[in-house]
């Protein structure tokens, strides 16, 4: 094992309660916190994790999108990757295209493992890692729980609908991650600082050959649709009666 | 006319719920025409349950030793090789569609869609972003297939009573022997599945203890109902993954949803908002799963959570 890259995403902070504009055109992103995809900050600490376990292994973040978004590679290489690769495009990518993009890099780094968040907390499309595998030729091991790397393979748990399951992978391999594989670290002061001085190299999709078209036109964006505001009621009598009456107990 | 090859999904016995959900969907495709593939060691049972489902017009069984475990990069070379005769693509919003459809749409070289939850047309459809706190309509290029995973939840189950060929196909394509499966753990109980359940009762953190959950467990087989969780719970050890309800757990709809200590995060409401009727027992008056729920008690779990079992075999 040599070098780990790690796909992170810039997306509106988890905290943040996302509005959508009243004319429809999208959701209000105008001075909204913005953060490391929590799924791939997970994903960091876990290549990372691995780093610090065995000797002399590169970790690579790398990230497609505004300028802003060396912000994210900067808290990246505050947690401890060695360096970090920024594809500045200011077009919103597809995650078919956002693999074609991690794939073009991939070739030139050649990795022996590529980590990802299971999905993005923005477009909640959970399809890059999967994506890329496929097109690198590579296995996954897609909401990864646990990961134990011996020799040239990896030994994934999943978390599944039915509960736990484990898959053997041989390397090069895409794993994406789950909540409980681990608790990414807290970023230090002076780590911060550091981190400033630690390569962030900026290309563009053009350099990479990556041309990015909008296949999935988005024409309409809603609110949900709200619940109605329901009864209170004073103790479980009552409660049992409401049910009662609805038919549901 | 319209194509729909949906991927069944199964467990070498039984055809996942998910499954009719789906046709469900591809049913409100205009003019569609729907197959279903199994793929499996021996899929005779399952394709009989399959072949039952009401408008399905044909079924295909695929069945090869290496198809045993639903391994996605074992199945999507096999499915990208049928998929020349299909205009569209569907598998579950479960974890073994998730896992599987985009690796398939990268084979092909198209972008997929994710949990439709609504059809407008055979290129449009209504799908969720940010934990269901945005519903956007999508538009996809009638020039390439269409791929998508089907959010089973948005979908009632098809009918039986159909009766669709079954046919046995055999696909020459080199499967990759780079991955392999080891084994599951499944914490299956005897209780309704949670996905499929009519009845279900969830936990949050203020349970307090994998030990206080078992306060859950007596009232759900009281009422036939199955357990859920959130994610604070879950993380916090009280409970299983398979058990959490929300964004990055299950999504489901069930008649009655009753969330005991449950704040409501955001997260967890998308995954219970297509529930019928919410129930929500909290000690704090203020929690926000009270904005949503359809009946709301402000009480001490340790003490309803008893007296709502006693009280409702009355």
């Amino acid at each position: 094992m040599q070098k780990i890259m790690v796909c992170i995403k810039r997306v509106v902070d988890y905290n943040v309660r996302v509005r959508v504009k009243p004319d429809g055109s999208g959701v209000m992103l105008d001075g909204v916190k913005m953060s490391v995809n929590p799924f791939d900050e997970i994903a960091l600490e876990e290549a990372l994790r691995i780093k610090e376990r065995g000797t002399n292994i590169e970790v690579v973040a790398v990230s497609i999108g505004v300028a802003d978004t060396q912000q994210q590679l900067r808290t990246a290489l505050a947690m401890g990757a060695d360096r970090a690769i920024l594809v500045q495009t200011d077009t919103p990518v597809e995650p078919l295209t956002a693999a074609q993009t991690f794939l073009a890099v991939a070739k030139k780094e050649n990795p022996d493992l590529i980590f990802l968040g299971k999905q993005a907390i923005d477009d909640d499309a959970n399809q890059t890692g999967q994506m890329l595998a496929a097109i690198w030729e590579r296995p996954q091991a897609t909401y990864a729980s646990k990961v134990e790397i011996t020799g040239g393979k990896a030994a994934v748990t999943r978390e599944v609908d039915a509960g736990l399951e484990t898959i053997e992978v041989d390397l090069p391999a895409v794993i994406t991650v789950d909540l409980r594989l681990n608790e990414p670290r807290y970023v230090k002061l002076p780590d911060i600082m550091k981190a400033k001085k630690k390569p962030l190299d900026v290309t563009s999709l053009d350099a990479l050959g990556i041309s990015a078209g909008q296949l999935i036109k988005t024409v309409k964006t809603e609110p949900p649709a709200q619940r109605q505001k329901g009864v209170m009621v004073k103790d479980v009598a009552e409660l049992v009666d409401v049910l009662k009456k609805k038919g549901l107990i | 006319m319209h194509k729909v090859l949906i991927i069944g999904e199964h467990d070498g016995k039984t055809l996942n719920p998910a499954t009719p959900k789906c046709v469900t969907c591809a049913k409100t495709i205009p003019d569609a025409e729907i197959t279903i593939v199994l793929f499996g060691a021996d899929t005779a049972a399952v394709a009989a349950q399959a072949a039952s489902v009401l408008d399905v017009k044909s079924v295909l069984r695929v069945d090869r030793a290496e198809n045993t475990q639903p391994l996605a990069a074992i199945f999507a070379p096999q499915i990208a090789a049928l998929a020349a005769d299909y205009t569209h693509l569907f598998g579950p919003s479960t974890s073994f569609g998730k896992d599987l459809m985009p690796r398939v749409a990268a084979l092909l070289g198209v972008p997929q869609v994710s949990d439709l939850m609504a059809v407008e047309g055979a290129y449009r459809f209504r799908r969720p972003i940010y934990a269901g706190n945005a519903i956007v309509t999508v538009e996809a290029d009638p020039a390439r297939k269409l791929v998508a995973t089907v959010r089973v939840a948005s979908f009632a189950a098809a009918g039986g009573g159909g009766s669709a060929s079954i046919d046995s196909k055999t696909l020459s394509v080199v499967l990759p022997t780079h991955t392999r499966y080891v084994g599951a753990k499944s914490g299956s109980t005897d209780r309704p599945d949670l996905q499929t359940a009519k009845r279900v009762v969830s936990g949050g953190r203020a349970l307090g203890s994998a030990e206080n959950f078992k306060l859950l467990f007596s009232f759900a087989d009281k009422i036939g109902a199955a357990v859920g969780a959130s994610r604070a719970a879950v993380d916090a050890g009280y409970a299983p993954n398979e058990m959490q309800v929300g964004q990055t757990g299950k999504i489901i709809s069930p008649e009655i949803y009753i969330a005991v200590g449950i704040s409501g995060a955001i997260q967890h409401l998308t995954g219970i908002k297509d529930a019928r009727t919410i129930v929500a027992i909290n000690k704090d008056s203020e929690a926000p799963i009270f904005e949503v729920a359809d009946v709301g008690l402000v009480g001490d779990l340790f003490q309803v959570v008893p007296e709502f079992e006693r009280l409702v075999g009355i």
